[in-house]
């Protein structure tokens, strides 16, 4: 499965929860798939999606926040991974696009061809663990990690796309924040 | 009350609920506050860097954060900084423990020890060095500072100021 195809399947699914997009291709595409104000797009800092999906689960216990992450993102900050798995909030989805490439830079190769990312976050304890390799495992493993407790994982195997089509996310960063606190009702 | 007791409640007062960092021998007598305190939620985080990616998702979820760190650590964290804290504009206070301050301290703080002012002056992000008489006063003029202008601001300690 595309990479773009499969993060608008994991928003289709997505009612109420913030999600935190990893920057690069990842931010893009789920900006044109669906750009509520729940979305925040992390457009630099690479490697900080999970961290900052870490601190606002934390803030927010009562919201469920999902991070869409990618593998070489999450190779540049594993030990969040001992975090989540230490501090356990149950209202934390780790989704993770591995195309086994750094995409967004021109598809260089990553660890994942040979690293399991998915026995990482299970040995760090996470809950729920789950990998997903074909399109049709993807809405029911959705579904389910969406009624349950976290820290959950999952980890999609998508196709090495070197480039995508998905414009750049259009607002200011700034924006994405006011937006973002405003959808989670901060004044 | 002990200094570093004392130390977070100005914190609180000042108004900052949300307490990550990564831990600095110098504020060790502050982080075992912190352990005592399970109430105050404080986070110890994996890196520099990743405690001010939990610092800006706190922010975003509402709370008003504080991030400890030690100096060398503030150079490990200046893409976070300058790429997520500084352009989406994310008030959070840096607190951050200054070793080689005076150029007498190990070789491995030699280089960032006399860096590291000119780390911040770099991004640029506004910073107080206080004293034991000025801790009090810095606090606020950060915690005005951070408000004001939607930045990160650092106070910056030499040994012994604050614990």
């Amino acid at each position: 499965m595309q990479r773009a195809d499969a993060i608008a399947a994991v928003l289709s699914k997505i009612s109420d929860e913030i999600v935190v997009t990893a920057n690069g291709w990842i931010s893009r595409e789920a900006c044109a798939a669906s750009d509520r104000a729940e979305n925040f797009y992390m457009l630099g800092s690479m490697g900080l999606a999970s961290p900052i999906a870490l601190g606002l689960a934390l803030a927010r216990p009562e919201r469920r926040v999902v991070v869409f992450d990618g593998d070489g993102n999450l190779l540049m900050t594993l030990g969040t991974l001992a975090m989540i798995g230490d501090l356990r909030p149950p209202n934390f989805l780790h989704i993770v696009f591995d195309n086994e490439v750094y995409g967004s830079t021109g598809a260089q190769r990553s660890a994942t061809a040979n690293v399991a990312l998915d026995a990482l976050a299970l040995a760090a304890g996470y809950v729920d663990v789950r990998r997903v390799n074909h399109a049709n495992e993807l809405d029911a493993a959705i579904d389910s990690l969406l009624a349950t407790s976290g820290p959950s994982f999952l980890l999609f195997k998508v196709d090495a796309a070197a480039n995508g089509t998905a414009p750049r996310v259009p607002h200011e960063p700034e924006a994405i924040v006011t937006r973002v606190r405003a959808g989670l009702g901060v004044p | 009350m002990n200094r570093s007791g004392a130390f977070i409640e100005m914190l609180r007062e000042a108004g900052f609920d949300f307490f990550t960092g990564v831990p600095d021998s110098t504020f060790q007598p502050l982080l075992a506050e912190f352990a005592s305190r399970p109430d105050l939620g404080y986070v110890t985080a994996v890196s520099e860097n990743v405690a001010v990616g939990i610092a800006t998702g706190s922010y975003l979820g509402g709370r008003r954060p504080v991030v400890f760190m030690q100096n060398s650590g503030l150079a490990l964290a200046m893409n976070a900084l300058g790429s997520l804290a500084a352009i989406y504009r994310i008030p959070m206070l840096l607190v951050v423990g200054w070793r080689g301050h005076d150029g007498t301290d190990s070789p491995e703080h030699a280089v960032l020890g006399a860096a590291t002012l000119r780390l911040l002056e770099a991004l640029p992000l506004p910073f107080f060095v206080p004293d034991a008489e000025s801790l009090a006063s810095d606090v606020a003029r950060a915690a005005q500072t951070l408000d004001a202008q939607n930045l990160p601001c650092a106070l910056v300690f030499r040994p012994g100021v604050v614990c």
